[in-house]
């Protein structure tokens, strides 16, 4: 496709940092590349947000009695953990910020189709951060992020319609990004980008768009009928006036077990990349993936009731869904299996961007596997509501989904900002943050096992060493989470140029733009010719 | 692909015949609520909304005459809703098929 | 056309013809009209997962409760929600007929329909409020006045007809905000027909606020039978 070949500097010096430095034209931007940024900003302080309330809460959890907050405090700090790190961290982290950058530039596109609505999701994403952090500093909530009924409606006196006000603004910040992806993934590919030419990354945010769009809508009523009975005090919830507690809780998980989904999806997406650059091969079963990535996105519907196991649930419709839910755990498991099948006789290195993708699927498979022992009934009735729980789902969360994160940020960082950061910072950081995750982790498996419940601000003597143990991690993972931050703002002044594609990877960012990229991404549409992840023509890097 | 060609231009003689029938429609279920036809009048309701539903969205929004696309979203957006609506009636009603459990 | 190189330069998405109704983020007019289609209709789907969740918690409490839902349907005006049902439906053929317009280029007719269509809407809204402000009267509102009596109940348990209302007004009072939005946004769509700014070419936009009006009409298809229209034995 290019005739000549032009000398250029290594560091891109028209791009679409620097075209403008005006306060306006970052807010009033509609360029996607910038909106990602914006939204790296807005997420990674509402991050350390939802980190420091954690952080409180395991430095009590170092005394049995409770070390050092009060137990309403203490159930403060659990709601607004989960609510940040659900909402205003996890859900949006990926799709917003690696999902706005690359999903134009990988599929062939100048923008997203819908660039004003892409800066009007960040701003209603702001406005509704805005109104939770007003519940936070006016006093917070303390239902749990899972806001069940009567407690949430009826009961308690905290600013739950704050918070529940902050999450339903959100919420339309989702939809308008799923939108938005899906159709710019159906209607904006180049020519010859068929759907599998397309990078698996792609896959994995379209399937996770169609939750966005299908799930977060149910949320959005749930939250209102919440209010509705607060205000109205009527028995929509209520047993007492005749309302049905547990018809809040299928509204709540039909939108919030397919949203662990949007969690997780795009992490995958990003491993499958992260796999093929740093084993130099092709990704193996990539039709496999894509289509898992889509079954993971349908099946997950099937399956909320395994929630509400011990509620009130009939048990019929108990063992529906538990058996539903061991079916949702394939197709990921086919995707462990596809990835390891794509690490073998590959030619490895181990970047920073590959020690967070081996952690995920290490982890992610420890917190999968647990996950269906929580699907089998019969475990779930002595572990729901246990440590055991939390314990899988931050496996998952944070051994899966944040890692992938963070291996995905180092990965596109060149491509983003122009520059290298330094990989031996950031090799130690990965490393950090893995073996402190497990220290902090691994023992509430034990803890939940031996029957501690959570959302308790003390607990029986007998568990303080593994809470101890736990804490202990706790520090350290967040000392990995710090130097990150330390290190790529540094690699912003004083960091190598990148040039346009240091680790030698295929896909349209790498291959047909510069570092960082110009506006309008592409001066011609590519027209696309062969598949993706042809790492037969790539060679060895160098980095 | 993007379609290269506009979709047609649906002639108002269709859009009135639909308007009338959606009137008749209209007046029909009406008069069947005066008529007491126990489990019958939900579903004879629900049967002439959804006609209802049918003309506006396949004639009025043109689902008729568009590619797959839309037609599509609407019809995965109402399988979601009974989805929702299946599972949850499908615990409601089954809750007591069961006696209430002895104490553990 | 020059010779491509290894690393584009800056951008250039305004080279040749361009349609003046394209956008820089699109190659072609049928390629944004196609966009925006789907866009709506992935909107249209969203709002139908909205509805849908207070669909499924009515179904729900009017099968455990259906006497107090029957006694509750009793207490409005078939009357009303027929000349209510009757209105929106002929705002969804002005509409069409709005659209239909746009697209042989007549902007005049265009806004003369659309604002047919917002007059009508505005009449619906107008019978609506009478409503709401009969059942204040009544004292019959959820929560806040609700004291009726036993004539209004009719056999069944006040909670029950209580909750009935509540999905009344709460259904009935969402309708109405998404007919709000609806009329303002085709009140916008209008002035900027008359004012010129759309014009044959950008009949999508005009079809778009008609997909989500026509939406808007389809719900209270559902609503009219579902509140107005409960008939049948309270066993």
């Amino acid at each position: 496709m290019s005739t000549a070949v032009v000398e250029r500097p290594l560091y891109n010096p028209v791009n679409y940092l620097n075209v403008k430095h005006t306060l306006k034209s970052w807010l009033l931007t509609t360029d996607h590349k910038r909106i990602a940024l914006l939204y790296l900003g807005s997420i990674t302080m509402l991050f350390f947000v939802g980190g420091f309330a954690a952080m409180l809460m395991r430095l009590n959890l170092l005394e049995p009695a409770g070390a050092i907050v009060h137990p309403e405090t203490y159930n403060k700090l659990f709601t607004m953990h989960g609510i940040v790190m659900v909402w205003f961290f996890l859900i949006p982290s990926i799709p917003t910020t690696l999902g706005n950058f690359l999903i134009p530039i990988m599929v062939g596109a100048r923008d997203l189709a819908f660039p004003k609505l892409n800066l009007l999701s960040w701003y209603i994403f702001i406005f509704g951060s805005a109104f939770t952090l007003y519940a936070l500093v006016s006093g917070g909530v303390d239902t749990g992020w899972t806001f069940y009924t009567p407690l949430s409606s009826l009961y308690v006196t905290t600013h739950v319609m704050a918070a529940a006000a902050g999450v339903f603004i959100t919420g339309f910040s989702s939809i308008l990004t799923g939108l938005n992806f899906i159709v710019t993934v159906h209607k904006m590919r180049a020519p010859g980008m068929t759907w599998f030419r397309l990078p698996l990354f792609v896959w994995s945010m379209y399937a996770t768009s169609v939750i966005f769009v299908l799930a977060t809508p149910v949320l959005a009523i749930t939250l209102l009928l919440i209010g509705l009975e607060r205000g109205l005090h009527v028995g929509i919830f209520d047993p007492a006036l005749g309302g049905d507690p547990i018809l809040f809780q299928h509204l709540f998980w039909f939108y919030s077990h397919p949203a662990v989904y949007i969690m997780i999806l795009p992490g995958m997406g990003v491993v499958s990349e992260l796999v093929a650059a740093f084993s130099r091969k092709r990704v193996f079963g990539y039709k496999a993936i894509g289509f898992s990535s889509m079954a993971i996105a349908l099946f997950g519907f099937f399956v909320w009731g395994h929630h509400m196991f011990v509620s009130g649930q009939s048990v019929y419709a108990g063992m529906v869904f538990s058996a539903l839910s061991f079916a949702v755990a394939i197709p990921s498991a086919i995707k462990v299996f596809n990835w390891t099948a794509t690490l073998y006789k590959g030619s490895i290195s181990f970047d920073a961007p590959m020690l967070y993708a081996l952690g995920f699927i290490g982890l992610f498979t420890i917190g999968g596997l647990t996950g269906l022992f929580l699907a089998a009934l019969s475990v779930d009735v002595h572990v729901h509501d246990t440590y055991f729980v939390i314990a899988h789902f931050h496996y998952i969360m944070v051994g899966g989904a944040v890692m992938a994160y963070l291996g995905g940020i180092h990965f596109w960082w060149p491509k983003i900002t122009g520059k290298l950061y330094p990989d031996v910072w950031a090799r130690l950081a990965a490393v950090i943050i893995f073996v402190g995750f497990n220290l902090t982790f691994f023992p509430q498996y034990l803890l939940g096992y031996l029957g501690m419940p959570r959302r308790y601000a003390m607990y029986p003597a007998e568990f303080q060493m593994l809470n101890v143990m736990s804490t202990a991690g706790a520090s350290i993972l967040g000392l990995g989470y710090l130097l990150p931050l330390v290190y790529l703002i540094w690699s912003l002044r004083y960091g190598p140029d990148a040039g346009p594609n240091p680790f030698l990877a295929t896909g349209l960012e790498w291959e047909e733009t510069q570092s960082p990229p110009t506006t309008h991404n592409f001066e011609e549409i590519p027209v696309v010719t062969q598949d993706a992840y042809a790492y037969e023509n790539m060679g060895i890097p160098n980095v | 692909m993007a379609e290269l060609h506009p979709e047609p231009i649906v002639p108002v003689r269709i859009y009135t015949w639909v308007f009338l029938a959606l009137l008749v429609l209209a007046a029909l279920t009406t008069a069947f609520a005066y008529v007491d036809l126990g489990i019958f009048n939900t579903l004879i309701a629900m049967l002439i909304a959804t006609c209802k539903m049918l003309l506006v969205a396949l004639f009025f929004m043109h689902l008729r005459y568009k590619a797959g696309l839309s037609r599509v979203a609407s019809i995965v957006g109402l399988f979601w809703l009974g989805l929702l609506v299946v599972f949850t009636l499908a615990d409601v009603f089954t809750r007591n098929w069961t006696p209430q459990g002895k104490p553990w | 056309m020059s010779d491509t190189v290894a690393f584009p330069g800056a951008g250039n998405p305004h080279a040749g013809n361009r349609n003046p109704a394209l956008q820089e983020q699109f190659e072609h007019i049928e390629q944004q009209r196609d966009a925006s289609n789907f866009g709506i209709w992935i909107f249209l789907a969203t709002e139908i997962l909205f509805f849908g969740g207070l669909f499924t918690t009515y179904i729900v409490y009017r099968m455990i409760y259906f006497p107090g839902f029957v006694s509750g349907s009793h207490l409005l005006e078939r009357h009303l929600g027929a000349l209510m049902t009757f209105v929106l439906l002929g705002s969804s053929f002005t509409m069409a007929l709005a659209v239909h317009s746009i697209r042989l280029g007549k902007r005049k007719l265009v806004v003369l329909f659309l604002i047919l269509t917002i007059l009508l809407g505005v009449a619906f809204l107008g019978v609506k409020f009478t409503e709401y402000y009969g059942k204040w009267n009544e004292h019959l509102v959820p929560g806040i006045d609700f004291h009726p009596s036993a004539n209004d109940l009719q056999g069944a348990t006040p909670q029950s007809v209580e909750l009935f209302l509540c999905f009344y007004f709460f259904m009935t009072g969402l309708h109405a905000l998404h007919m709000i939005v609806g009329i303002g946004l085709l009140a916008v769509m209008a002035l900027l027909t008359w004012y010129g700014k759309i014009t044959a070419e950008h009949y999508n936009r005009i079809e778009v606020s008609g997909l989500y009006w026509h939406f808007v009409d389809i719900i209270w298809i559902y609503l009219f039978p579902l509140l107005y229209l409960i008939t049948g034995n309270r066993h």
